[in-house]
């Protein structure tokens, strides 16, 4: 298995009672609660944090987009990721991902990841997303055309990425005269694309193409979810005639490891509640903007609006999978059964999560990179006669 | 009123019609539309009133040009053609007056005259707007009503789970089809506002928390002749908590076109 630390870098330092008060951190909240002096600060105790982790022998490290929001400082994951470059040297830096649909321009992203990928000389790992709901108020980008957009942003950028120009681009919502990039990639054919998701079948219809074959990632959902869409990934792949490799699949969830069970889930909990109940909080109105996905999944989510949207403390949430929090111990067997139930391949641990302070995510780092990495990073491929289908 | 459909190249519509007199098409507003108002019961009475479903809400079909507000404009002029309808009265209601304001500039051919009932369409800058798009089913009555009762009571009809609704989900994202970006209007509309040439009256609540009653006057200096009445006492869904107000105004102003 490959391990990776992933970073949302929240505003840690957010007044909590506002963001209650305002009901989310999402749009909404005013950036006058952002003091730039923290926010320099934050950002390099992230940064640090990222690039230590190429020390401590994690696999790759991750950032990804999301705008106007306590949740996550990175409006552009461009940026963070070309801190990382130079900084780094080993590591595999994951971008998960870049929400294709809010560009007016996606030949930008195509352009900016292939300049990533040549600074590294090919440690560039592509993640494309269409962006949540309430980034379609941020941008004025029709919610009802984001799939569109997003199937169409992906052809324009490999195609710019795996054709040699000057061609002609010509969709419904991006139009180009010259298509013709320089840098190209530096991976060939090109960089490796990630798929992020919250599960839905339209998206593992399309990552699990033969074609594509890209890596599905399912994010912060309860394990039984994350298994129930990896086994999907598996079944749309037998259809499609091929057996879907471990390496196709990962897993993002938030990790905690402290000295025993009960001292991590007292160091963690404040924390990780802030995390699910106020960083992430935000009306539905804003998650699910008119059309931003099937009209069957939005009356899914709708329906289950009220647990949804209401509080979850830790214990239930480990409970379901939805964060893996103990002792090195309880972690690494918490995730080598896991691994041994759903196959994922991939870990993207966040190991910082809402107010995680700084000595805790070093803590955390440590002895997840003692105690928890090695056994993970020890499972190969699983024999095929341990894979099951759906 | 009845319920039929009318297939126009290929699309089929679902209309409300009824009552008798001179033809009176009414567009609806982003709620959407199918259920005959008291307003509209009464308009019945003098008008041969025509109440169709937008492409794309409700019981009509959601083709595939449905793209922008001017497609919806093309189509209503086909519609208009279609039925062969002449010396039409127009009224349209928020979004379904910011459509009419897009037909009307295409051709008043058929026209006999226009009743823009705080239409949405045209951006006025430093006037405040809200924003349905970011409201809650009950933040939206909230804000479009001006008498509580009326918004306590739209709420208390909702559905329990309102965003898991069918047609609910359907006309929200022709809404945003329409008027997510640029929000609620067209920038170019204004440019063309001069070629209405049919007698036009906008209507307005004096307390419109979506579109606030200053529109009113700014739209009425764009179109020739164009008169204004406010309604006091009125929020934006004032076709509901002011029916027989906003019937009066469309019958004094049709009675005079």
């Amino acid at each position: 298995m490959k391990v990776f630390f992933f970073h949302l870098m929240p505003y840690a330092e957010v007044d909590l009672d506002e963001v209650r008060k305002v009901g989310t951190s999402w749009v909404r909240l005013s950036n006058r609660l952002y003091d730039p002096e923290k926010g320099a600060m934050l950002y390099e105790r992230y940064l640090n944090q990222l690039e230590r982790a190429e020390e401590l022998g994690f696999d790759g490290i991750g950032v990804n987009e999301h705008h106007q929001t306590a949740y996550g400082m990175m409006p552009s994951p461009i940026v963070m990721a070309s801190a990382l470059a130079r900084r780094t040297h080993r590591v595999k830096i994951c971008i998960l991902g870049s929400a294709l649909p809010l560009r007016q321009h996606p030949l930008t992203l195509a352009e900016e990841h292939a300049m990533i990928d040549t600074l590294t000389r090919g440690r560039l790992i592509a993640g494309f997303v269409r962006g949540i709901g309430a980034e379609y108020h941020v941008f004025g980008v029709d919610p009802t055309t984001s799939h569109e957009r997003f199937h169409e942003a992906h052809d324009l950028i490999v195609r710019a990425w795996t054709e040699t120009g000057p061609f002609e681009f010509s969709g419904k919502h991006y139009r180009h005269r010259y298509v013709n990039t320089w840098p190209r990639p530096y991976q060939r054919p090109h960089p490796p694309i990630w798929i992020p998701s919250q599960g839905s079948q339209e998206t593992i219809d399309f990552a699990s193409h033969p074609d594509r074959r890209y890596t599905y990632l399912q994010t912060f959902s309860p394990a039984a979810a994350v298994k129930k869409y990896l086994d999907l990934y598996r079944a749309r792949a037998q259809q499609y005639g091929y057996t879907a490799l471990d390496s196709q699949l990962g897993w993002a969830v938030p990790v905690y490891v402290g000295q025993t069970d009960e001292s991590a889930i007292a160091e963690a909990r404040p924390h990780f509640e802030n995390f699910r109940n106020c960083f992430a909080r935000m009306p539905i109105e804003f998650l699910l903007p008119p059309g931003y996905t099937s009209r069957e999944s939005m009356k899914r989510v709708a329906a289950a609006k009220k647990s949804m949207f209401g509080d979850l403390a830790i214990e239930p949430a480990m409970e379901m999978g939805m964060m893996v929090c103990g002792s090195a111990a309880t972690v690494r067997d918490r995730l080598v059964d896991y691994y041994g139930e759903m196959g994922f391949g991939n870990l993207i641990a966040l190991l910082q999560f809402g107010t995680l302070p700084a000595e805790l995510t070093d803590a955390n780092m440590d002895r997840f990179a003692a105690g928890v990495m090695p056994a993970l990073q020890a499972l190969g491929e699983r024999p095929a006669g341990q894979r099951r289908v759906a | 009123m009845q319920k039929s459909t009318e297939t126009i190249r290929d699309c089929t519509v679902s209309l409300l019609r009824g009552g008798s007199g001179p033809p009176l098409l009414f567009l609806h507003g982003a709620g959407g539309g199918g259920i005959e108002l008291p307003f509209m019961t009464r308009l019945a009475e003098r008008y041969r009133l025509i109440a169709p479903e937008h492409p794309g809400f409700g019981a009509s079909d959601e083709p595939d040009w449905f793209d922008n507000i001017h497609d919806v404009a093309y189509f209503y002029l086909d519609f208009l053609e279609h039925l062969d309808l002449a010396g039409v009265h127009l009224v349209g209601m928020s979004l379904g007056g910011w459509i009419a304001m897009e037909v009307a500039v295409r051709s008043t051919a058929r026209l006999a005259s226009l009743t823009l009932v705080c239409p949405a369409g045209v951006h006025v800058p430093g006037l405040a707007t809200g924003d349905p798009f970011a409201w809650s089913p009950e933040e939206t009555f909230r804000q479009g009503f001006h008498d509580r009762a009326f918004a306590e009571a739209a709420i208390s009809r909702l559905p329990d789970a309102v965003e898991a609704d069918d047609i609910w989900l359907k006309n929200r994202a022709a809404f945003a089809r329409l008027a997510w970006e640029p929000r609620m209007h067209d920038p170019h509309l204004p440019k063309w506002l001069h070629r209405i040439d049919v007698p036009t009256r906008i209507v307005w609540g004096a307390h419109d928390n979506i579109l606030s009653a200053g529109h009113a006057e700014a739209i009425a200096a764009m179109i020739p002749g164009a008169g204004v009445t406010v309604v006091p006492e009125a929020g934006h869904f004032l076709h509901i908590e002011k029916a027989g107000e906003l019937a009066a105004a469309v019958e004094a102003h049709t009675q005079g076109a």
